[in-house]
């Protein structure tokens, strides 16, 4: 009898119960996961915090302590790593800027061509190229670097900045161009279309439709070719020879191989210096950076 | 044929930087690179050949190829589902709306954008001195660290943790791939009254299988060819005792240390394949454990 009128009230009730209990549950677990997320950021950052500390330490206090604050602020690391090398960190500096600033330029406009190409041009022969560009996306630097120096060194153009900066404007960072192609195809073709009635060029098209389109897609690509041109290594590494033309990952190096022991301060404190144009970029443009990522799987 | 031209003309025009650089930079070099590995070429004098004198030396004989081999084997086959594991964890902890999103996201991603420089090689090779912060935090714990850097047995775990502090941007197309699964399924479950565990393995596991299986790809062969660290970090050698003799750092050395650029081109030419069979493998046994979406009908 009364199984006519009950359930309709307790239906009700359970419902309101298990949303209440969900809703329960769903702010315990929101604690739990900021006190596991705050600890964890911590733990990713404190290194970070524990370098910055360290390059105003005196270097007696770098070893065998965990504190970040020092006894006695040094400023004077700064000072004396700029000039620790016989050469100043104002050259290496200028050099990766250099470097830097020309491989930037040069992927974007080598690698927006090509993606253009792709993404909205028409020729014969158009998906084995593609194909072959998306294969060249697994080759590891370290195939193709003994006969690029072969080549490089033919030309002589080792102990300069050419075989850092050359290839950049033949795109060859295949990541790049993919980055490009997935957002020139979010593009309405309409826009070509009616461009091309209007008597426009291809080239007149990618210069006033594209790419002013595709502003977020190139200022992407610019910041990671920067922070990776930045942080370069094994390039420099390979080409640079003569410690006036290092860049600053190179004279970085310098500092631990010439074993000055007692310059520990000074060396974190050029480390610091070395990072900062990549922390000031990443805190600049963390959007466009968090979105690339999410968008082309980029490292 | 005035036709053919003018149709294709523009395409080839605007991929012309790029068919110059493949060429010469890319698929040049690695034919070139294959030939040299058949001769000995100490850049000085012209290239000899050799025929499969190299690969047979490299197999049979030579003990820093095998070792290399091992140490990266190790690192790869260690620190990816590490760092996948843990990429995972902070993105499923991340992901439903949780407060201060954009800041924990930043926080995360910092270390991989600043990971592959040579002040954080710098900053992890003080780090793990016997001294360094490592030790001194194992010491408030009341437990000994060993010599980190000095001791073959432990000094790969310095790079291994280098990989995991990395674990931003897999972390980030998790987080990508854990906002496409539909929370109704997760309701559905909970009506169900499935409990955390099995809901993890039962729709988050297999919807998210190819952002996993994409992950996978990418890191092993970033893993593979890592090389500033390891370089940095063991002093450009491999040191102590060849442990942290990377790949990538052997070749170097063969290359640029000691000019045997026809060995160095036969171990990139390994390193090539061993990529390659990589990739393939996981390709291949892909199809028995990512589903797409779309396939299901």
């Amino acid at each position: 009898m009364s199984a006519s009128t009950m359930p309709a009230q307790t239906t009700a009730d359970i419902a309101h119960a298990y949303r209440q209990e969900r809703a329960k549950r769903a702010k315990r677990s929101a604690v739990l996961k900021h006190i596991f997320l705050i600890l964890t950021s911590l733990v990713m950052i404190y290194p970070l915090i524990w370098m910055f500390a360290a390059s105003l330490k005196p270097d007696n206090q770098i070893f065998g302590d965990l504190g970040l604050w020092p006894s006695e602020f040094q400023w004077e690391n700064y000072s004396e790593g700029w000039n620790a090398l016989p050469v100043s960190f104002t050259t290496f500096f200028w050099n990766s800027t250099v470097v830097t600033v020309l491989s930037v330029l040069g992927n974007v406009i080598s690698c927006s061509f090509a993606a253009y190409a792709f993404a909205r041009l028409e020729f014969s022969g158009k998906t084995i190229w593609f194909a072959l560009m998306m294969m060249t996306l697994m080759i590891p630097y370290h195939v193709v670097l003994i006969p690029q120096y072969i080549l490089f060194l033919n030309l002589g153009w080792v102990d300069s900045y050419l075989p850092l900066i050359v290839p950049k404007f033949l795109a060859g960072d295949a990541f790049f161009i993919f980055l490009m192609i997935q957002f020139f195809r979010q593009l309405p073709r309409e826009l070509d279309e009616a461009a091309m009635i209007d008597g426009c060029s291809p080239f007149k098209i990618y210069w006033a439709i594209i790419m002013p389109l595709s502003l977020p897609a190139m200022a992407t690509a610019a910041i990671f070719s920067f922070i990776w041109t930045w942080e370069d290594f094994l390039g420099p590494l390979v080409y640079l020879n003569d410690m006036k033309d290092y860049t600053v990952p190179l004279a970085l190096r310098s500092f631990i191989s010439t074993d000055g022991v007692s310059q520990y301060g000074p060396m974190f404190a050029m480390s610091i210096l070395s990072i900062l144009p990549i922390l000031l970029f990443f805190i600049i443009f963390q959007r466009l950076i968090i979105r690339g990522i999410a968008m082309s799987g980029l490292k | 044929m005035q036709k053919f031209f003018r149709r294709n003309f523009a395409g080839y025009a605007f991929l012309s930087p790029w068919l110059v650089g493949f060429f010469l930079l890319a698929i040049g070099p690695i034919l070139a690179s294959l030939y040299l590995s058949f001769t000995k070429y100490n850049v000085v004098r012209p290239p000899q050949w050799l025929g499969l004198d190299h690969y047979v030396h490299m197999f049979q004989y030579d003990q820093r190829f095998w070792k290399a081999l091992q140490v990266t084997f190790q690192f790869v086959v260690i620190s990816v589902p590490l760092k996948l594991i843990f990429a995972l964890g902070v993105a499923m902890a991340l992901d439903k709306g949780i407060r201060a999103i954009g800041w924990y996201r930043a926080l995360f991603y910092l270390p991989s954008i600043l990971g592959g420089s040579i002040a954080v090689a710098i900053l992890w090779r003080q780090l793990f001195n016997y001294d360094g912060v490592i030790n001194l935090i194992l010491r408030l714990f009341g437990a000994e660290g060993p010599y980190w850097l000095a001791d073959p047995k432990y000094s790969l775990w310095t790079l291994i943790v280098l990989a995991i502090w990395q674990f931003g941007s897999p972390m980030l197309i998790f987080l990508a791939g854990l906002r496409a699964i539909p929370q109704e399924l997760y309701e559905a479950a909970e009506i169900d009254a499935a409990g955390p565990v099995k809901k993890f393995f039962a729709i988050t596991v297999p919807l998210l299988a190819p952002v996993i299986f994409f992950n996978l790809v990418l890191q092993m062969i970033e893993a593979f060819k890592s090389f500033s660290g390891a370089f940095i970090i063991s002093g450009g050698s491999g040191a102590p005792l060849d442990s942290l003799l990377f790949f990538t750092v052997y070749l170097y050395n063969e290359a640029f240390s000691f000019l045997r650029m026809g060995y160095a081109s036969a171990l990139a030419w390994v390193l090539l394949l061993i990529i390659a069979l990589f990739t393939a493998i996981a390709f291949w046994t892909s199809k028995y454990w990512v589903h797409y979406e779309n396939e299901r009908g």
